[in-house]
């Protein structure tokens, strides 16, 4: 596997090596290597299909994995559960967002914290207000029921809900997903503000241009195999990522 | 029929009508929540108050025997399993809560002159015996189970249904119990006796209603419970694990049943098997609410009580017939106006 | 003829039996007997349909009182009374199954515990039925001419409704009908694809199921001459779903092997747990409860299927028989269009899933649907085949608006599809999943099927659905479990599935993925063919290559929109196009 420098020298937050994850006996994820620092946006990008979302749901413990993972410098055990994960500082904004519907987004924020709460922390009021500050628009929309949101305050919500647990390593999956281009343009500007917290994003897009705008690192990922990597302006001038989207590419293989 | 027969069987109605809302609404919280349609919930009414009973008779409620093997069960399968992923730290609290407190319990009922205490202690001496049953079944029956089809956790249901009946008989015997009434005192209302103990339990059920009500709107536990039932994966991903939700479910839904049973205890002769009937009497009042409104299962359970009492008035002997002959319209009702779009479940 | 041997040797034991076994034996095999029928139609309902009922003795005293009523009080011919019985039970089944199964499968089992809270207490404070006390008097059964009179001679009776309600399930299963019953538990939506009247067949089970409840109820009127309320109570009902899944809910031998276990079970443990626990009463509920909870987590399938991994296997292959094909519709015209969409616009509460969405399919072409996640791909072709209907717009298919159609209607008229997660039911072999597609070129109904009156039919529809499997190359994976298949081929099933309904517009939600290079290749050979015969393709793929390759005109959406519409070689050029696939921020 190609060893590229990364562009930081902080704490790694996430090593995952030789990853794989199979459905039934059809391998989704065959040998995927990635490192996740403090502080820095990794984007992993590539075409529907290519295994994106089975990446984000098994490193947050929802399907079953072999490989090595080290989070926090701790070598994972077979045994990883969501709860243990969100305890650690994991969290996931997954593809479908999975809100409250019939709470409000005010609710929907609160337990974001549960587990904060849970294990002894009564913070949440003021996380919420740093939640707001970075989201004036749930603030406005604070009594309304999260069913009742559009597009893009979903995605806010959903975001902002996963602040509250105050993660060292989040994961987004396709935050741009069926939002406006003006609303991606600023869900993508709040991603990179994040950025400055230290908190570690894992930033899993198939939008793949404004993914690579704001992530230091990217990964191609096509058809469950790792296919290119680099720095994420080096990726972005790269023509072979065009290829892997529009299939032009595999005709010489 | 003149107005006083009127107010008495209104007055019956609204009494059992109000012990059915509170079954009512923790079996449809346990659905919601957990997906169990939880037919035990009416074993829960019996053993509160067969409990209750048993105490002020001076007698060791067989109940804590219960208490005691469930807890042992659970100590034991979640004992290995803690040593075989060797996280030892969480091996005292399992034993404490699980073993050491069953068995205080258990000594301290022998230790004290149960009959002799004040009423209110052997309230919370009741409440504290049979609600951890709720939860502890959780573990063993339906936790192993949890990602099983609605139609598997709901055999289970009444399979577990079946042995709380079958140790019922074992704890207190063929023979009923009623208890004496928490009051005396006895009003009248246009000429129509109104009992105390009929306005307690109305007063009472309310106010647990009210209590739960705040539950779920203002604190975050309740909160959690209802982020379940809406969305299991986020929730899941909120770290709220699938098993707190439902073990904390059981344990509410446990408390309403022996509240109920307690509250009911002097106002009908409870027998070990009394629970089944009356839980289901919830459940009609629960189906009304299509299993998933907390407000029209509530009235649905109330209505249920009233058409109870005015047949047991007419028809006495077909009381129980057109009380569940009820859920046919019923349902025809709900399919008529239900657009139930089909889920797969694997 | 070796693996008719243990069914040979049973019976022969059983035709033995009452020469040798003392009686109370026999009366204990009499009731295994009686409970047995009706767990067979349990297992029919629960374990093939995935529905239950709680019910079930409450038919069975349907069946009971009836006789007994009307035997004892109008000297009706227990004969007569038979007929009267399964036909009230029939009303009263065929009622109940109207209701609750159009809602959600947790109804029917809630209506059935009801119901039979009820009609217990209605036997047990009618006055004409003897109130609590029951009816005496029972009349014997006379069978051509042979009164029988002993629980010997009734022994043969009783157990030879057992053997052909045995042979009546089986064979109901293995057939078109039995598919159709089968695939009941994949969820409604792929059998209502392949044409399947699911209410219907929901109702049937379920009718099946109380009718072998109320035969046994009859049976025991005359057997013990005597009814009481007690044993058509909730208790029974609870106790009969116990028997079949503790034998085994999904084998119709299960049924016979679980109420033999809990018969004997239950006897024993009456006679020594009141001796352990120095009470009487019915303490047996307590280890049948918990022994059922530990079934269900522990070995959900029940018993019959751990006794049957003791047996040596037998692999059975089954033989095909050489048959007529079955007749094909007229192909449409080449060039002609079959499909045809406009203004398609799909709303889900707020959320529009497809706006305003146009598209056409011609025979023999096809016509590939693209664009990124979350385009609204699925759901436009759940718009088309009626899977999930439209909120607005018109969709016509071979000239005729779908808008009020089914998706079993859609299907009859040609059209069938795949699924983007595949819908196969993993425990039936390839042969019978692909059957399953050939549904609506049949016709036999449930009672020839369980007389075996469907054997040329049923040959010819498997002719045809081995056919389809040979013409997509999985032709060496014929009998094996399609859950066993990997998740490609899996896909490639679903396809022949398809194609044995003899459609004229095939619709395929991803049908390359999870493929090697070389089946994909395979596949567009497959595809390709098929358009040259004149099939109208429309499909939703996200591997480019394989797209590029095969389509003939491609529509990319976006945002559940249109976006470009034209030649593959068009579409990937457009800057719209690579905008979509890419993002851009600017």
């Amino acid at each position: 596997m190609s060893k590229h420098p990364h562009l930081h020298d902080h704490e790694v937050i996430l090593e995952v090596k030789n990853l794989r994850v199979a459905y039934g006996k059809v391998e989704a994820l065959h040998d995927v290597d990635l490192t996740i620092r403090r502080g820095e946006i990794v984007t992993v990008i590539g075409p529907n299909g290519a295994g994106k979302t089975t990446l984000l749901a098994s490193l947050m413990g929802l399907l079953p994995a072999t490989g090595e993972i080290v989070y926090m410098g701790h070598a994972q055990g077979r045994e990883r559960e969501v709860e243990t994960l969100v305890r650690q500082g994991m969290t996931l904004v997954p593809e479908k967002r999975e809100l409250f519907a019939e709470m409000s987004v005010e609710d929907n924020l609160l337990l974001g914290a549960f587990d904060r709460y849970r294990s002894g922390h009564r913070d949440q009021m003021e996380t919420m207000d740093e939640v707001f500050e970075l989201f004036p628009r749930l603030e406005e929309r604070r009594a309304q029921l999260a069913g009742t949101l559009s597009g893009g305050e979903r995605q806010m919500l959903a975001m902002g809900r996963a602040l509250m647990a105050k993660p060292k390593l989040l994961m987004l999956d396709e935050p741009s997903l069926g939002l406006a281009p003006l609303i991606i343009k600023e869900i993508f500007r709040i991603i990179a503000e994040l950025k400055q917290t230290g908190v570690a994003i894992l930033l899993v897009e198939q939008n793949a241009r404004a993914a690579l705008q704001i992530a230091d690192y990217g990964y191609v990922l096509e058809t469950g195999e790792v296919s290119l990597s680099g720095p994420s302006a080096e990726l972005a001038a790269d023509p072979r990522v065009i290829e892997a989207y529009l299939g032009l590419g595999h005709k010489t293989r | 029929m003149d107005l006083q027969i009127l107010l008495l069987l209104g007055q019956d109605g609204i009494t059992n009508g109000a012990i059915y809302a509170l079954l009512a609404l923790a079996l449809v919280l346990v659905f919601a929540v957990t997906r169990v349609i939880f037919i035990p919930q009416g074993e829960f009414v019996a053993y509160g108050a067969l409990t209750l009973a048993a105490l002020q008779a001076g007698k060791v409620p067989g109940t804590i025997w219960l208490l005691v093997a469930l807890g042992a069960t659970i100590a034991v399968l979640d004992g290995f399993r803690l040593l075989r992923e060797k996280r030892y730290a969480k091996l005292p609290p399992l034993l404490i809560f699980n073993v050491g407190l069953p068995l205080l319990a258990a000594a301290g009922l022998f230790a004290l002159p149960a009959g002799d205490l004040p009423l209110w202690l052997q309230v919370t001496i009741t409440m504290l015996v049979v609600v951890p049953l709720g939860p502890m079944i959780y573990r063993l029956a339906f936790q192993p189970l949890a990602s099983a089809p609605v139609l598997v956790l709901l055999i289970v249901s009444v399979a577990v249904h079946v042995a709380m009946i079958g140790l019922g008989l074992l704890f207190f015997g063929a023979e009923g119990s009623r208890t004496p009434p928490f009051t005396e005192i006895s009003f009248e209302l246009a000429g129509a006796p109104l009992q105390g103990q009929t306005v307690l339990v109305v007063v009472a059920s309310a106010a647990l209603i009210i209590g739960l009500y705040f539950f779920f709107e203002r604190t975050i536990y309740g909160k959690a419970l209802r982020a379940t039932a809406m969305n299991r994966t986020g929730a899941r991903l909120m770290g709220i694990p699938p098993a707190l939700a439902g073990k904390l479910c059981l344990t509410l839904a446990a408390a309403i049943g022996v509240f109920s049973g307690i509250l009911i205890a002097p106002i009908t002769t409870i027998y070990y098997d009394s629970g089944f009937l009356i839980g289901l009497k919830g459940f009609v009042g629960a189906i009304i609410g299509g299993l998933a409104s907390y407000p029209v299962a509530a009235l649905g359970a109330i209505l249920v009580g009233l058409l109870e009492s005015f047949s047991s008035f007419y028809a006495s002997a077909f009381k129980e017939v057109i009380v569940f002959t009820l859920i046919i319209p019923v349902l025809l009702w709900r399919s008529l106006t239900s657009r139930h779009v089909e889920e797969e479940e694997e | 003829m070796i693996r008719h041997l243990p069914l040979a040797a049973f019976v022969a034991l059983l035709a033995a039996g009452p020469q040798w076994l003392p009686e109370f034996h026999i009366t204990l095999l009499n009731y295994i007997g009686l409970y047995a029928i009706v767990a067979i139609g349990l297992v029919l309902l629960t374990g093939v349909g995935g529905l239950t009922s709680f019910g079930q003795a409450a038919f069975v005293g349907l069946g009971a009182y009836t006789t007994a009523w009307l035997t004892t009080q109008f000297g009706y011919s227990p004969w007569a009374t038979l007929l009267i019985g399964l036909a009230l039970t029939g009303a009263v089944a065929f009622l109940l199954g109207f209701i609750t199964l159009r809602m959600g499968g947790h109804y029917l089992p809630l209506g059935t515990i009801a119901w039979g809270i009820s009609l217990y207490f209605l036997f047990g404070n009618v006055e004409f039925l003897g109130g609590h006390t029951g009816i005496t008097g029972i009349p014997t059964v006379s069978l051509l001419g042979w009164e029988l009179k002993s629980g010997d001679e009734f022994f043969y009776l009783i157990w030879l409704v057992v053997l052909l309600a045995i042979l009546g399930v089986r064979n109901l299963l293995d057939s078109r009908q039995g598919r159709a019953i089968r695939a009941l538990k994949g969820g409604g939506v792929m059998a209502e694809a392949m044409g399947v009247n699911t209410p219907r067949t929901k109702i049937v089970i379920f009718l099946i199921a109380a009718l072998l409840a109320c035969l046994s109820g009859w049976l025991y009127a005359h057997l013990q001459r005597f009814v009481s309320p007690t044993p058509f109570g909730i208790n029974m009902g609870i106790e009969y779903l116990f028997m079949a899944v503790v034998g085994g809910i999904g084998h119709v031998w299960g049924a016979v092997l679980g109420a033999g276990l809990i018969t004997v079970l239950k006897q024993w443990l009456q006679d020594w747990l009141p001796h352990i626990l120095g009470q009487s009463g019915n303490f047996e509920v307590i280890v049948f409860g918990i022994a059922m909870v530990l079934v269900l987590q522990k070995a959900r399938d029940g018993l019959w299927p751990v006794l049957l991994r003791l047996l040596p296997a037998s692999a059975r292959q089954r033989r095909l028989v050489d048959a007529e094909a079955l007749p094909r519709r007229s192909p449409a015209a080449a060039g002609s269009v079959l499909l045809t969409a406009e203004g398609v616009t799909k709303r889900f509460g707020g959320l529009v899933a497809n706006n305003n969405m146009s598209l056409s399919v011609q025979a023999g072409e096809v016509m590939a649907l693209i664009g990124p996640n979350g385009a609204g791909k699925s759901t436009m072709f759940n718009c088309i085949s009626a899977v999930n209907p439209a909120s607005e717009g018109k969709i016509a298919f071979l000239g005729e608006s779908t808008a009020k159609l089914r998706s079993r209607d859609i299907a009859r008229r040609g059209m069938s599809r795949t699924f983007q997660h595949v819908r196969l039911l993993g425990q039936m072999s390839v042969l019978e999943n692909v059957a399953i597609g050939a549904h609506l070129r049949g016709s036999k109904g449930v009672l020839a099927a369980a007389l075996r009156l469907d054997r040329g039919e049923e040959n010819r529809l498997l002719a045809e659905a081995a056919k389809q499997i040979e013409r997509v190359g999985l032709k060496e994976h014929m009998f094996d479990a399609a859950g066993s298949l990997a998740l490609g081929q899996q896909r490639i099933v679903e396809i022949a599935r398809a194609l044995a309904s003899d459609p004229c517009l095939l619709l395929l939600d991803e049908p390359a993925a999870g493929l090697r290079y070389q089946e994909k290749q395979a596949l567009a050979e497959l595809l390709r063919k098929l358009r040259g015969e004149g099939m109208g393709i429309l499909l939703v793929e996200h591997d480019m290559d394989f797209v590029m390759g095969l389509a003939d005109r491609v529509v990319v959406m976006e945002f559940g929109e249109k976006l470009a519409e034209g030649e593959p070689e068009a579409v990937q050029r457009d800057p719209k196009v690579l905008e979509a696939y890419l993002g851009g921020v600017e």
